[in-house]
């Protein structure tokens, strides 16, 4: 049995056809390519797959394709226009927030989501806002460095140059 | 200038791709024509396998291949690194099959496989396996599987005995131990962990039925090691007929260095679909229960010296759990790099430490990050803390008396990681410990604790220090020590690097090492920028492939800057000599007369006479007019085996707060003072630090791999086991002192294994200096609330 799913993601709609169990990561790395949400988990803990599901942060393993029906998403790979790189995705450069990379797609969604909520936030309130994303690498410091950076930067209303890649 | 680039904070150039969503691990590989392989993995941690019917799951929908280790020709995995140091060792090798094919041993042992065309139906058709099982008795704890009586795991290791390895001077330790007028015994466990870096593993094999050649793609550290594994040692075809490759990789921490199971089940069944590619990506629960633990150590030491502080003897017996079967590289881990440096940065006399390595029905054990120099660090600092305790000395006065000073290096270590019959050495070979350690206690506030304790008292919280001064032995090894001093290691440990300037002057350089989050292209970009005045962006660094990539041993041990990064700078010394060379024939100068600065080569004396780099390599190249004797092309391949291991040391000090209702331990300062000697890039240094250090924090407060009784893994999925979150840690304060390793020309030490290495030991040791107005002088780890809770109430429960 399958089931047809329309979605919109990152501005662009699709439709595809799952089977129900499918989850909606799977949907999104296996049937339309956008490899850049990671599984690090069986059990909703690592936050690897975060996406944003109509504007606010999600873990895509724990929600079934189905359930998003209509639904639009922006994943990692949504967050800039080509060849463009978002505050967030900037000060990770910056800040050295990332090592293998791995944790980090779902880490810059739900700093997008902890930022949109509380643009100025205290390190407290940053290490509490990502604690439902693990990074094994980086011992969260420079994460952390990260998304205050990316606060101010964006508080300050600067527009992140097309490009920024130096 | 160029020059400048070596020792910048130079942003990484791997990042762009990770930070888009666009690095592509194994996951994110389809291949056209792919299946999907899942595993049926034991449920018991110990049985013999009676009986499998696979019929029902060969006629599930999509399943092209279910295999049983009866169908597999291949030998058991390799032992790449038996217990060795003292002549006739006898090791009682079991390493796993493919799949099991009697019996299993732990739970998460591979039965049977199935292939399919998706995951979700070869995950179906596992569930249609029957496996009829025997159960046997189970015994999890290693010290308790030596006792007569205890379950036995294998034939050929009686009282499930691996090896029994000692190191140093027995009866001189004896002796000193007897002679001192104080000793302090403690039994300590240094708890199993489980790495969990947060890719987990997966293979993609595909044989090509035209070649006969297989390729696999494989979330690996070591791509040419397993080359040489899968071909020579477990599948029995050509080297040459293999080839490996690692895709970006999500972190390993060690866990991705071994020759595992999936890598040649993936390819056999590659074969056997005529060429089909076959996917395997474990589950997490399968990380834990079937990709190596780390630590596992129960320890009896027994430190002696004087009331005055002089440390006389060190001895210790170890009990190292193995797992259920050995992993590639297991028995080396608790006995080379652990017995011979536990007397770390203190000049002990007289040391001697036995190891037995020991079988038990869990999952196998090898190195995790500072594989064996953790357990080690664990022990001599902690012992030191129990020292200071019973004489009533301050923990750093006492460290300070015994610190090998300045003066006496290279220092030849009792515990004899020394040397080799033919004479080879391997030598701490620099140090200066104490300005380390006083800018880590002036950092931390050390004077004036009791202050910061009694303010503490006042809040409800008992604030409680600790120290740990580590060193560690990096940038493993000279290749001629180790193939003379009996180690058993089953490889040498060069390092390669070939570099290439093409027509355009763009320059490749190629490694073969392998990263999993270091950022490998940017610091070796780094050095051949600084070596031969280019710039960054056109330089590109490939590594990862076996073919294309000279062969290397990979990376791990905190050995790729110094060793990899040498044999970088001298490709590049190979590269600019031929330059110069050539300079001189297209300037008609003697070569010695041509003078290299940045990417100019000047006659010297006359400046305006000279050419660069770009014009050097274009003419070269080309090759219309070569000096005779001389090759075109600047292509230039160097191996270097390094002269020494390397030392880094330091000084790390935690400061905790312990809630006098709840338990609960806050880490609320964290002070590290680092000598990993020349840094190429400190940004990427601090970021190995911090990293590091929260692993080994996590160890002492939170992390921990349960088993019951019976084998099961409790602490089996990541709800269960205690990963560290952002807000569980502080802000790590980063100092250095800078000691340039005397054994490379970049002076660089190795870092990666240096914070996980220290703040183990100093986390505890603070715990316990916290616990102490409730007379506890040792409590083992992990320090929980509800285990530092009722070890405040209950006498008892202090161990
Ligand atoms: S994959 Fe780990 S939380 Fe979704
Ligand atoms: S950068 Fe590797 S897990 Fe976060």
């Amino acid at each position: 049995m399958t089931e047809q799913v329309r979605l919109t993601v990152n501005g662009v709609a699709h439709e595809i056809t799952v089977e129900p169990r499918q989850l909606l990561v799977h949907a999104l790395r296996e049937d339309l390519g956008l490899t850049g949400t990671h599984v690090g988990c069986d059990t909703s803990q690592c936050g690897a797959c975060t996406v944003q599901l109509n504007g606010a942060a999600v873990k895509s393993c724990t929600v079934l394709a189905v359930q998003v029906d209509g639904g639009s998403i922006t994943t990692i790979e949504g967050m800039a226009p080509e060849g463009g790189l978002h505050a967030l995705q900037n000060a990770f450069w910056e800040k050295h927030g990332l090592q293998c990379g791995f944790c980090t797609p779902g880490m810059i969604m739900a700093a997008a989501d902890l930022l949109a909520g509380n643009p100025d936030p205290t390190d407290d309130e940053i290490r509490h806002g990502i604690e439902g994303n693990l990074c094994r690498c980086t011992g969260y410091q420079n994460i952390v460095a990260a998304i205050r950076e990316a606060g101010s930067t964006l508080r300050a209303g600067a527009p992140v140059p097309a490009g920024a890649q130096d | 200038m160029a020059t400048d680039v070596l020792g910048a904070r130079i942003k990484r150039v791997e990042d762009p791709r990770f930070i888009t969503g666009k690095g592509r691990y194994l996951d994110d590989i389809k291949l056209a024509g792919m299946t999907y392989m899942s595993i049926l993995r034991s449920p018991y941690a110990h049985a013999n396998i009676r009986s499998i019917d696979t019929a029902a799951a060969r006629a599930m929908p999509g399943v092209v291949l279910v295999l049983v280790g009866a169908d597999i020709p291949y030998n058991p995995l390799p032992m790449a690194w038996p217990a060795g140091g003292v002549a006739g060792i006898r090791n009682n090798i079991n390493t796993p099959r493919v799949l099991a094919t009697d019996s299993v041993k732990w739970t998460g042992e591979g039965v049977a496989a199935v292939i399919a065309e998706t995951v979700a139906q070869a995950v179906d058709a596992l569930e249609a396996i029957v496996v009829e099982w025997e159960p046997l008795p189970v015994v999890v704890d290693a010290e308790k599987a030596t006792q007569p009586g205890a379950p036995q795991l294998h034939e050929n290791a009686p009282n499930n005995v691996v090896f029994e390895w000692t190191v140093g001077d027995k009866a001189g330790t004896d002796a000193a131990l007897e002679a001192a007028p104080v000793i302090v015994r403690q039994r300590i466990v240094n708890q199993r962990l489980i790495p969990n870096p947060m890719e987990v593993r997966g293979d993609i094999g595909v044989y090509n039925p035209g070649t006969d050649e297989y390729t696999i793609w494989m979330s690996s550290q070591t791509p040419h090691i397993q080359r040489l594994l899968l071909s020579a040692f477990v599948m029995g075809i050509p080297e040459h007929k293999i080839r490996c490759i690692s895709p970006d990789i999500g972190g390993a921490f060690g866990t991705k260095i071994f020759c595992y199971a999936d890598m040649a089940l993936c390819l056999f069944a590659s074969k056997a679909l005529n060429g089909r590619p076959v996917k395997w990506v474990e589950t997490r629960r399968e990380n834990y229960q079937s990709t190596i633990h780390g630590r596992d150590h129960i320890t009896y030491l027994e430190i002696a010296g004087t009331r005055e502080g002089e440390i006389t003897g060190l001895r210790v017996k170890t009990y190292a759990n193995l797992g259920g079967r050995l992993s590639t590289i297991g028995p080396g881990i608790p006995t080379t790099l652990y017995g011979r440096v536990l007397s770390g940065c203190y000049r002990i006399p007289n040391v001697y430490c036995e190891v037995t390595g020991v079988y038990t029905n869990t999952t196998f054990v090898d190195a995790y990050r500072g594989a064996g120099r953790p357990e080690a660090t664990y022990v001599i600092e902690r012992a030191m803390d129990l020292f200071a305790d019973e004489i009533g000395l301050d923990p750093a006065e006492l460290r300070r008396r015994n610190f090998i000073a300045p003066d006496k290096f290279p220092y030849d270590n009792p515990s004899g990681l020394g040397t080799a019959s033919n004479g080879e050495k391997i030598y701490i070979d620099s140090g200066n410990y104490e300005p380390a350690m006083d800018m880590a206690l002036a950092t931390a506030g050390y004077a004036s604790i009791d202050k910061a304790k009694a303010d503490a008292r006042a809040r409800g919280k008992y604030l409680g220090i600790g120290l740990s001064t580590y060193i560690e032995v990096c940038g493993v090894a000279p290749s001629k020590w180790i193939g003379a001093v009996g180690e058993g290691w089953g490889a040498a440990m060069w390092e390669s690097a070939n570099l290439k300037i093409h027509l355009t002057g763009k320059v490749v350089l190629t490694m073969g090492t392998q990263p999993q989050g270091q950022g490998h292209e940017t610091t070796y970009a780094q050095i051949v920028s600084s070596e031969l005045g280019i710039p960054m962006d056109d330089i590109i660094v490939q590594h990862s492939d076996t073919q294309g990539t000279p062969f290397g041993y990979g990376s791990y041990g905190s050995r790729t800057a110094s060793v990899g990064g040498t044999a970088a700078v001298k490709a590049a010394g190979k590269i600019r000599e031929k330059a110069r060379q050539y300079a001189a024939h297209m300037l008609e100068a003697a070569v010695d007369d041509i003078e290299v600065v940045g990417a100019e080569y000047r006659v010297k004396g006359s400046p305006e006479k000279m050419k660069t780099l770009q014009e050097v390599v274009f003419a070269l190249d080309l090759g219309f007019s070569l000096p005779a004797g001389m090759e075109p092309y600047l292509d230039e391949t160097a191996y270097y085996d390094t002269p020494n291991c390397t030392w880094p040391f330091g000084t790390h000090v935690a400061i905790v707060e312990i809630d006098e209702e709840t338990g609960k331990v806050d880490l609320v300062r964290y002070v590290a003072v680092d000598d990993v000697g020349k840094k190429i890039n400190p940004m990427i240094v601090d970021g190995q630090l911090h990293g590091g250090i929260a692993q080994g924090v996590g160890q002492a407060l939170w992390e921990g791999a349960v088993y019951g009784d019976d084998g099961q893994l409790l602490s089996g999925s990541m709800l269960d086991y205690a990963v560290p979150r952002a807000s569980w840690f502080p802000n790590f304060e980063l100092g250095e002192t800078v000691t340039p390793s005397p054994v490379n020309p970049l002076g660089v030490k190795g870092v990666g294994e240096a914070g996980a290495i220290a703040s183990t030991a100093a986390v505890a040791n603070a715990v316990i200096d916290a616990l102490s107005p409730f007379g506890i002088r040792h409590l083992d780890m992990p320090y929980t609330a509800p285990k530092v809770w009722r070890a405040m109430h209950d006498k008892e429960a202090r161990s």
